[in-house]
């Protein structure tokens, strides 16, 4: 890269840089930010779409009345298994067809069984969607409850300092000693058949560990810093201080860490399931179903494919957003270069040539 | 002064570690033991011999003894340490627990050492490329990649793995041709992401990826029809060709083209490696052949470090270290070599019978022992795919952790002052950002080193290995208190060490960082 291209390019910089802060709040430039980012954007749609199929699909009760789902079976309903259906002389394979049949295919319909029939004849759309309620549930408990008790505790010990501190990080070695993989397994072959709500509380109490240091870490620098002198001067409490001073400031690595924090739920749960220790039958999870239906992948290779392509595509939305997240809290992130940007530069770099 | 303080650090690093250990075993000691039953399916069992069993198994594992109280008979076997005299009970099968942790460690090293080494290597030189070529096709494309890697379960890659990479490829490796269509995409690929590494503009990248397109699509061509698939090898000439590629590549990133005195002594070694190919093959069919590699690698560093010394009139340092790296590696390709010319011979054995790839297992037990060449054939054959699916869920973390802090180093003033200085940008990259960059990376890795003891827990099982996971595994299964405990005092106490460690080695690396503020 020339050096002139490089400067036109500091100079766009520069003049983006007026712009963010040109009557602009710091919540305003990160909603700024991260709308520009593409990926994140995406995911996040994607992800709202996920949720919402995932959830309305089946039908549920909430505090007893009974809200019907927008898919016919469930997962206990047994229809026949359909012969002669698919070829090869399969048994339950998947129906719908997204090829146009304009194109030579079937058709946009989804047919009777769009994921196909398991093998003892269950719906497998309705098994895929209720697996990925139960992820997508403890993936957000464990995020939750590690958000919340990482925050706390890593707050607390940046900023108290002195024994608190050391007790606190103390503590915290405590509970990475145990591998979470291992806190899990225990967890989940006991207690798993309390139902999918105790399995993500209870490996949400040993999720926040590496969040509690994050947050330390950034109270540590934050406290030291002149706005905080400045509020104390001023008269502010500690509550005020953390509350209105420090944690604002800190907001930015807490979402993005519980962010990555979740994806890295779905694929602890779903690895937990598949060693049968996270969510036990009768209830499926999307682990639960690869771990049952992994031998079939040759005959039945959408037995595999539909849970796992929804396990991926949660996990990557989430660090989509992540990432989006993480760039529009970066103040010394420098953004992404556009099309636009380059055109600019050229022009810029033209007019430095001709002077 | 120094010292003291470092050795008052140490100690009370180590009391801490020795309080946090014995406060979570005790917590998951209880909590293991609380939770379930260790006779429940004896008490219920109808076999007249079960009600026996309950009593023995009681007395054997001291099961009316409360928990929190037969912790501390677990810990005094446990503590038994300090006088030489390690007791970390029975298991339920009435084996010593150290034995069976003894006998599973080795396999879960072999199993996650090669994917972890590759997983650091490769993700680190690809963090460092897409941080040097920020906001490239190349960044890109490796950012979304190093995400979907992220959120792979690894359970889910390895049915896939076992599917295409073994099954179709034995099928395909009956009648190894490669289609035009495959040839084609196979080309198109590895030519884009060369370019887009390359980084260059216009022309000549249309150049770059116009030639690497053709000479993959011709090798593979060629290789598929001189039948290369089933009888493999370098030969002499491709070998010697290896080593001046290796010569040319080590030199350029340790001490730069421009020292010829370095180039020289490692061409030098590419010499004697193709004089020594043809007598290096007979040896390696004597007997004994463990010792004579290991001979054979001695007699390899000794060689480069005597040539480097002949040849080197300044600067002895660089030149050696230059030319033993490139030997190590010409080393490697020989190895490589040596098993490529084994491969006929191992796959038409009647254990193999031309299927390589195997699904599960640890080794091939059909196979006749004896041949080492055969039997490492067959190890790395077993190795290949959880190594590939431990090494793609791992790297992704690499490339972002190592592209993070390439880039931060990057932005810093010693880097500028570096360019200012006029130096060469060959230099800027490894001797100054380069070396800063693997600062907070080596902490990582300890860490991560202690993390693989007991960190392929589904990895084992997809892959039916013996290791660390699978008895960890049982003991949940059978509840047995003693092996889970065995194999958590293991994994923990490593873990909490190899922390300890980390910490010493960044502030030993960092001078700015001074162990004795903080704890």
């Amino acid at each position: 890269m020339s050096t002139s291209q490089e400067e036109s390019m500091e100079n766009s910089e520069v003049s983006l840089q007026d712009i963010e802060t040109e009557g602009l709040s710091q919540s305003q430039i990160v909603r700024k930010r991260f709308v520009r980012h593409r990926g994140a954007m995406v995911s996040i749609v994607f992800l709202i779409i996920i949720i919402g199929t995932v959830f309305t699909a089946l039908e549920s009760r909430i505090f007893g009345i009974r809200i019907p789902g927008w898919w016919k079976y469930t997962i206990e309903d047994l229809p026949e298994l359909k012969l002669g259906v698919c070829n090869d002389g399969l048994v339950g394979c998947p129906t719908f067809s997204v090829v146009p049949s304009f194109l030579g295919g079937d058709g946009i319909h989804l047919g009777e069984h769009p994921f196909g029939q398991d093998d003892i004849g269950r719906d497998y759309l309705a098994l895929v969607m209720r697996g990925a309620q139960r992820s997508l549930m403890v993936t957000f408990v464990i995020g939750a409850m590690s958000g919340v008790i990482g925050t706390v505790i890593g707050a607390i010990s940046g900023f108290y300092r002195g024994i608190i501190d050391s007790v606190l990080m103390r503590f915290t070695d405590f509970i990475i000693t145990v591998p979470t993989i291992i806190i899990g397994s225990v967890i989940g072959f006991h207690f798993g058949n309390l139902g999918v709500a105790f399995l993500a509380f209870y490996l949400g109490l040993f999720g926040w560990t590496g969040l509690s240091r994050l947050v330390r870490g950034e109270f540590l620098t934050l406290r030291e810093r002149e706005f905080v002198d400045a509020a104390r001067v001023a008269g502010a409490t500690n509550r005020r201080i953390i509350f209105k001073h420090i944690l604002p400031n800190a907001v930015g690595i807490i979402i993005v860490s519980v962010t990555l924090l979740m994806s890295g739920a779905i694929l602890l749960e779903t690895a937990l399931s598949y060693l049968g220790f996270g969510v036990v039958a009768p209830d499926v999870s999307l682990g639960s179903l690869i771990s049952q239906y992994q031998e079939s992948f040759t005959t039945r290779p959408w037995l595999f494919w539909y849970p796992g392509l929804f396990i991926i595509s949660i996990a990557l939305s989430i660090n989509f957003i992540g990432d989006g997240l993480r760039d529009a809290f970066d103040p010394r992130q420098r953004r992404r270069i556009t099309k636009k940007d380059r055109k600019n530069a050229k022009v810029a770099r033209k007019a430095l040539a001709h002077k | 002064m120094e010292g003291s303080r470092l050795l008052a650090f140490i100690m009370r690093r180590l009391g801490t570690l020795g309080v946090i250990l014995f406060g979570s075993s005790f917590l998951l000691y209880n909590l293991a033991a609380l939770s379930g039953d260790p006779l429940a399916d004896l008490r219920i069992s109808l076999d007249p011999r079960a009600k026996q069993q309950v009593i023995s198994l009681t007395r054997e594992l001291q099961l009316n003894i409360p928990p929190p109280i037969r912790y501390f008979l677990w810990l005094r076997g446990v503590l038994g340490l300090f006088v030489g005299n390690l007791d970390l009970g029975n298991t339920r099968t009435g084996e010593s627990v150290g034995t069976a942790i003894a006998s599973a460690v080795p396999t879960t090293v072999r199993l996650v050492f090669t994917a972890s080494i590759l997983a650091m290597v490769l993700g680190i030189s690809i963090g460092i490329i897409t941080a040097l070529r920020q906001y490239s096709k190349f960044d890109y494309a490796m950012t979304f990649v190093s995400f979907l890697l992220f959120s792979l379960p690894i359970f889910w890659v390895a049915v896939l793995l076992k599917q295409f990479m073994a099954i179709e490829f034995n099928n395909w490796l009956s009648a190894p041709t490669i289609s035009l269509k495959a040839l084609t995409a196979i080309g198109v690929v590895l030519s884009l992401i060369v370019s887009s590494v390359a980084g260059a503009t216009g022309k000549k990248n249309y150049t770059i990826f116009g030639s690497v397109f053709a000479g993959t699509v011709v090798t593979l061509w060629t290789l598929q029809k001189i039948n290369w698939f089933l009888e493999p090898g370098l030969g002499p000439i491709f070998f010697f060709i290896a080593c001046v590629g290796i010569s040319y590549g080590v030199t350029q990133l340790s001490v730069g083209i421009a020292n010829k005195t370095a180039l020289k002594s490692s061409l030098s070694m590419a010499v004697v490696g193709l004089i020594l190919y043809y007598p290096t093959r007979k040896a390696f069919t004597f007997d004994k052949q463990g010792l004579i590699v290991v001979a054979m690698a001695i007699l390899t560093i000794t060689l480069a470090v005597i040539a480097a010394l002949i040849m080197a009139k300044i600067d002895k340092a660089a030149i050696v270290r230059t030319t033993v790296i490139s030997a190590f590696f010409m080393g490697l390709v020989r190895l490589l070599d040596q098993l490529m010319y084994t491969w006929p011979r191992f796959i038409s054995t009647d254990a193999i019978n031309y299927r390589p790839v195997p699904t599960v297992g640890q080794a091939n037990s059909l196979l006749e022992p004896g041949d080492y060449w055969i039997s490492t054939l067959d190890l790395l054959m077993h190795l290949i795919l959880p190594t590939i699916a431990l090494t793609a869920i791992s790297f992704a973390g690499y490339i972002r952790f190592a592209r993070g802090t390439m880039l931060e180093v990057l932005n810093q003033d010693y880097i500028r002052t570096a360019r200012a200085k006029g130096l060469s940008e060959r230099t800027v990259i490894m001797r100054h950002a380069f070396r800063n960059t693997l600062i907070p990376l080596s902490t990582i890795i300890v860490v991560d080193f202690a993390g693989i003891i007991g960190g392929a827990i589904i990895t084992e099982r997809v892959f039916g290995w013996k290791g660390m996971g699978t008895l960890f595994n049982a003991a949940i299964n059978s509840f047995d208190l003693n092996l889970l405990m065995g194999v958590f005092f293991l994994t923990g106490t490593l873990a909490l060490t190899a922390n300890l460690v980390a910490d010493l080695l960044y502030s030993a690396l960092d001078p700015r960082i001074r162990t004795g503020s903080g704890a």
